[in-house]
């Protein structure tokens, strides 16, 4: 031992020591965030594979051409599925800052911000087919039904980590996982964006997030 | 992010976390001890990335090297000196599940210090929620009517003083068995001792006082 001070300090913990290093044996070191998380959107782009194959891309194609402000709100989406992914890989390895938890905010703000956009259009030519209610409650149940998987597969992933801020990550987790299910819906999504379709995707994102935090971050804080 | 994370402000937007963690300054001697061309922070990752391949020479001296470190992150938490050894045992004990999660080009002392700082909030945590529960209690005790109440204080003194004027009123035997027994709470055999009196006479004049009193307050037979 080099260091005294740390020799009698360490010394009623030697017996814990010994012992850890007993059981001491080789680990496979983490991948980065950045790596994981491009595994997790690897999953993301294989569920939109698929259903680009089922409904086909040049309706999504017309429809985003035809309404940019939808365009955007879908870019958006893309970029806070992302960049939350990320942050949440991020947040799952000690000793990163917490500031990472700002970094889907440029993407959510795009994302909602086309979208009110795309509302506001919608009252000044009300002529484009405007979602009702029954179509809306579809998108909700698109929403949550693709964010439970897509939450459940992140949460799994993070477990692996030492996420110290559980309920921050937990954020990230229902934040990239509901937004990754908003640009999935955008494939075969038939409605432009309009007030009760803004709110549907908005009360989904929130339900998807309340969920994250009730559950992944009890499930998280024991990883 | 850069790649070389100090340990110094990365609690950036934690709340409740300081700012500041410089673990070098609680560990001045580690400086002179390191290699010149190697800093403490980058011996210590280096055990770390032996340790991961599981050499355990340098894990169990990097764990020894950590203690000084978890008790400077812990004290500047805010966790009393008694509690210190806690926080170092509930942190080595992370530090050895989640070691696959450091990564060697990145700072030990910044990793462990995120690990220490958590561990030290949970046993704050813990703490409070012991002393609360004790706090409570204390409470409960100050708030008994008994002790604030300023009538009910002077209404019991007043019930005091009528009983022992009534025990002064009994004949000698039952004043002095309930003098002894109940009041004193004394043994039988003590009392009997002290008094000279048979237990089996003690013992019937404690019954027959008790009779006279109940008499004289609850005008009960």
């Amino acid at each position: 031992m080099e260091n005294p001070d740390a020799m009698s300090e360490s010394r009623p913990h030697e017996a814990l020591i010994d012992r850890l290093g007993d059981e001491l044996a080789p680990v496979h070191r983490l991948a980065p965030p950045w790596w994981r998380a491009a595994g997790w959107l690897l999953a993301v782009a294989a569920i939109a594979a698929v259903l680009l194959m089922h409904f086909g891309a040049r309706g999504m194609l017309l429809r985003l051409g035809g309404a940019p402000d939808l365009a955007w709100a879908a870019l958006g989406a893309v970029i806070t599925a992302i960049c939350a992914a990320w942050a949440a890989f991020s947040l799952g390895v000690p000793g990163r800052r917490a500031a990472w938890a700002w970094l889907p905010l440029p993407g959510a703000l795009l994302w909602i911000g086309a979208s009110g956009v795309g509302c506001v259009r919608s009252w000044l030519a009300p002529a484009t087919s405007i979602a009702g209610v029954h179509q809306s409650a579809d998108c909700l149940l698109f929403i949550i039904g693709f964010s439970v998987p897509l939450s459940a597969l992140l949460i799994l992933m993070l477990r692996r980590a030492c996420p110290l801020r559980p309920v921050l990550a937990a954020v990230m987790v229902g934040l990239a996982s509901a937004a990754a299910s908003a640009s999935l819906l955008e494939i075969c999504h038939a409605f432009d964006a309009a007030a009760t379709d803004l709110l549907t995707h908005a009360l989904a994102v929130a339900l998807v997030v309340a969920v994250n935090v009730a559950m992944g971050g009890r499930l998280l804080s024991k990883a | 992010m850069s790649q070389v994370l100090t340990a110094t402000g990365l609690m950036g937007l934690d709340c409740g976390l300081p700012r500041q963690v410089s673990p070098s300054q609680s560990v001045p001697d580690e400086a002179a001890t390191a290699s010149s061309d190697e800093t403490p922070d980058r011996r210590r990752a280096a055990w770390m990335a032996a340790a991961q391949a599981g050499d355990r020479r340098a894990y169990e001296k990097l764990l020894a090297d950590s203690v000084a470190l978890i008790r400077a992150v812990a004290r500047r938490q805010g966790v009393a000196i008694d509690h210190l050894d806690d926080v170092v045992q509930e942190t080595l004990l992370t530090v050895h599940r989640v070691r696959h999660t450091f990564d060697p080009a990145r700072s030990y002392d910044a990793w462990l210090a995120a690990i220490a700082a958590r561990r030290a909030i949970d046993a704050l945590r813990s703490l409070g929620r012991r002393d609360r529960r004790e706090w409570h209690d204390e409470a409960a005790l100050d708030h008994h009517p008994d002790a604030t109440d300023a009538s009910a204080a002077t209404e019991s003194e007043q019930r005091a003083r009528r009983l022992h004027a009534a025990i002064a009123s009994l004949p000698p035997g039952q004043r002095e068995a309930i003098e002894q027994l109940g009041l004193r709470e004394r043994s039988l055999s003590e009392a009997s001792e002290l008094t000279g009196r048979r237990s089996g006479a003690l013992k019937v004049n404690l019954h027959r006082a008790l009779k006279a009193l109940r008499e004289r307050f609850h005008g009960e037979p």
